[in-house]
């Protein structure tokens, strides 16, 4: 199976995107997921909604909501362009849709890890002369580890797979924002493109595979290593 | 090195109204679950921030709601061993005993890690993870991992409760070289009074949040007052005793102020001193001296006091010698005896119990 130039790009596109998204979304799903866990405040439940809401939003909804906020025209997007950073009709783009999309998915599996470290245990660090990012660092992250890895992979699995909101908010330019998914899209657009999208399909589950596969072996490691095996 | 606490905390049913002091040696808190006990040693570690009132460490203030002083725990260097051990299950049992010096400003102090190690027993659990420890293994790491804090204080909630009496017995000794090797005062809170007598220099009662009773834990454990407090089967008095000689027929003569008792299984050597517990329902009283009796340990005493409870018994403190010893009969009986304060009479004691391991090196609980 060979794949024509603009195959290639898409895919390299995908991971580029799915990596950055995660990479940057990951402490942020960590504090998000660690605060919903462990602390009570006012407004809780409506941060919790806010950052749910992508789960439940279409994602064409989602998708125009960034073009408003992000776009050229936008308020935060006319901002941010005054320091040099564009989001729409760019990869960046595709990759902060796929980080929004992604990080319920995120933070559900790291605030349901946190759910799980004893508090006691912390309590416990506390005794021992452990201040809060002592505590952090050496006891709530490594015990979360798994959880952060699992966040991690779902999160990847999404931002592979995200389609309506990178399409509504950075098009499907060849080579610039298109997507394997956007290119599979694109593919069945065309008379005759059959052959090209289910030469990509049968790459999205290859990569899909190898992403849990690998996922699995780590949390096998990250087990042993904190004695849960 | 002295603790003075002074706090009160509502919480819901109870209110807690403490006011304790705790000075060298082991500090024994006893009371049944919910007196307060656990809430206590909170407050002390600073894990409980008590709604008012004052703890002070070694000059120290740690705690003080009307100057809004709170020291936070992190920062207390005070040593707390929980029941449930909480071990980092992540880390090795080295790297959990190594926790703590970290963030102590002199560091881990290699000597002294490798002393404990030897002392608790742990050399061959180094490299293990906590998951894969017995419960007795557990506490001992626990034990030497807030030991290794170099706390000011250390505090014991229940070390033991969680173990069955094997594992007691395992871990028991090495309590005990820990408080003999150590000159930081030790908060340890039980609802065993065995554990108690064994343990403790000082005695604090708690109930219902507050601290009804407190002294030198043999003072306070042949307080008549504490006996329903104690429970009636456990009150009893704690005496030291002295190894006189051992027999051949292997019975040991030990001596009290008030006269000698002959043991078996005492292995301490000639001159120790030895801890006894005198259970108060093991004590029988004679108005004369009593002859043809089985028991050979028969003390002349005088009667101090009679305290009648709300049940059929009365509680009778006698004195023998400089030593004070607690005995439970019946109402009835003492009427028909016509005990009052003063009368001279005689004390069979019927069963004595050495606690294990208070006499330096093991032997065996003895009873006869």
């Amino acid at each position: 199976m060979t794949l024509e130039p603009q195959e290639w790009a898409a895919l390299a596109l995908s991971l580029k995107v799915s990596v950055w998204a995660v990479l940057v979304s990951l402490p942020f799903a960590v504090a998000m997921g660690w605060l919903l866990a462990r602390r009570d405040f006012p407004g809780k439940a409506w941060l919790s909604a806010l950052v749910h809401l992508p789960l439940v939003l279409p994602p064409v909804v989602t998708g125009y909501l960034l073009l408003l906020t992000f776009g050229a025209n936008g308020a935060v997007g006319r901002w941010l362009a005054d320091l040099g950073i564009v989001f729409a009709f760019r990869w960046t783009g595709a990759a902060l849709a796929a980080a929004i999309m992604g990080f319920p998915l995120m933070v559900r599996a790291i605030r349901l890890a946190v759910e799980a470290v004893d508090p006691k245990l912390e309590e416990a660090a506390e005794t021992l002369g452990a201040g809060a990012v002592a505590r952090f660092v050496l006891i709530t992250l490594p015990l979360i580890a798994p959880g952060i890895l699992a966040g991690a992979v779902l999160g990847f699995a999404k931002a592979m797979g995200e389609f309506g909101a990178t399409i509504t908010f950075v098009a499907n330019i060849p080579g610039q924002t298109q997507t394997l998914p956007s290119a599979i899209y694109a593919f069945l657009q065309v008379p005759g493109g059959e052959t090209g999208a289910i030469r990509l399909a049968i790459l999205s589950v290859a990569v899909a595979l190898g992403a849990v596969l690998i996922s699995e072996w780590l949390a096998r490691r990250v087990a042993r290593r904190i004695g849960r095996a | 090195m002295s603790l003075t606490v002074d706090i009160r905390h509502a919480f819901p049913g109870v209110t807690l109204d403490l006011s304790v002091r705790a000075g060298q040696g082991v500090t024994a808190i006893f009371g049944p679950s919910g007196a307060g006990k656990s809430s206590l040693v909170n407050a002390i570690a600073g894990l409980l921030h008590a709604d008012e009132g004052r703890i002070v460490l070694a000059g120290e203030t740690l705690f003080d709601s009307a100057a809004r002083v709170y020291v936070p725990p992190a920062k207390r260097r005070i040593g707390y061993v929980f029941q449930d051990g909480r071990l980092f299950p992540h880390l090795s049992v080295a790297a959990n005993m190594r926790f703590g010096a970290r963030f102590a400003p002199e560091g881990l102090d290699r000597a002294e890690m490798d002393r404990l190690t030897d002392l608790l027993g742990l050399r061959a659990l180094l490299h293990r993870k906590p998951g894969s420890l017995s419960g007795g293994e557990k506490q001992r790491v626990a034990l030497a991992r807030a030991w290794l804090c170099r706390p000011r204080l250390l505090l014991m909630d229940e070390p033991l409760a969680a173990l069955d009496e094997p594992r007691k017995d395992e871990i028991f000794p090495y309590l005990e070289r820990l408080r003999d090797a150590t000159s930081v005062p030790i908060i340890y809170v039980s609802h065993n009074l065995a554990e108690v007598a064994r343990l403790a220099d000082d005695l604090i009662v708690l109930q219902d949040g507050r601290a009804v009773l407190s002294g030198r834990a043999e003072t306070v454990l042949s307080d008549p007052k504490a006996l329903p407090l104690v429970g009636v089967r456990e009150a009893g008095a704690v005496l030291q005793a002295r190894v006189v000689e051992h027999d051949a027929d292997g019975l040991s003569r030990l001596r009290l102020s008030g006269g000698d008792l002959w043991l078996p299984g005492v292995s301490a050597a000639p001159g120790a001193t030895v801890r006894l517990r005198v259970l108060a329902q093991d004590v029988l009283l004679s108005r004369d001296r009593p002859s043809g009796l089985s028991s050979q340990n028969i003390l002349p005493v005088t009667v101090e006091a009679l305290f009648r409870g709300a049940g059929p018994g009365v509680a009778v403190k006698l004195r023998a010698g400089e030593d004070t010893l607690l005995a439970r009969i019946t109402a009835r009986a003492a009427g028909e005896m016509q005990l009052a304060p003063g009368q001279d009479c005689f004390a069979v004691l019927n069963a004595i119990s050495i606690p294990r391991g208070s006499i330096g090196h093991a032997a065996g609980p003895a009873s006869i």
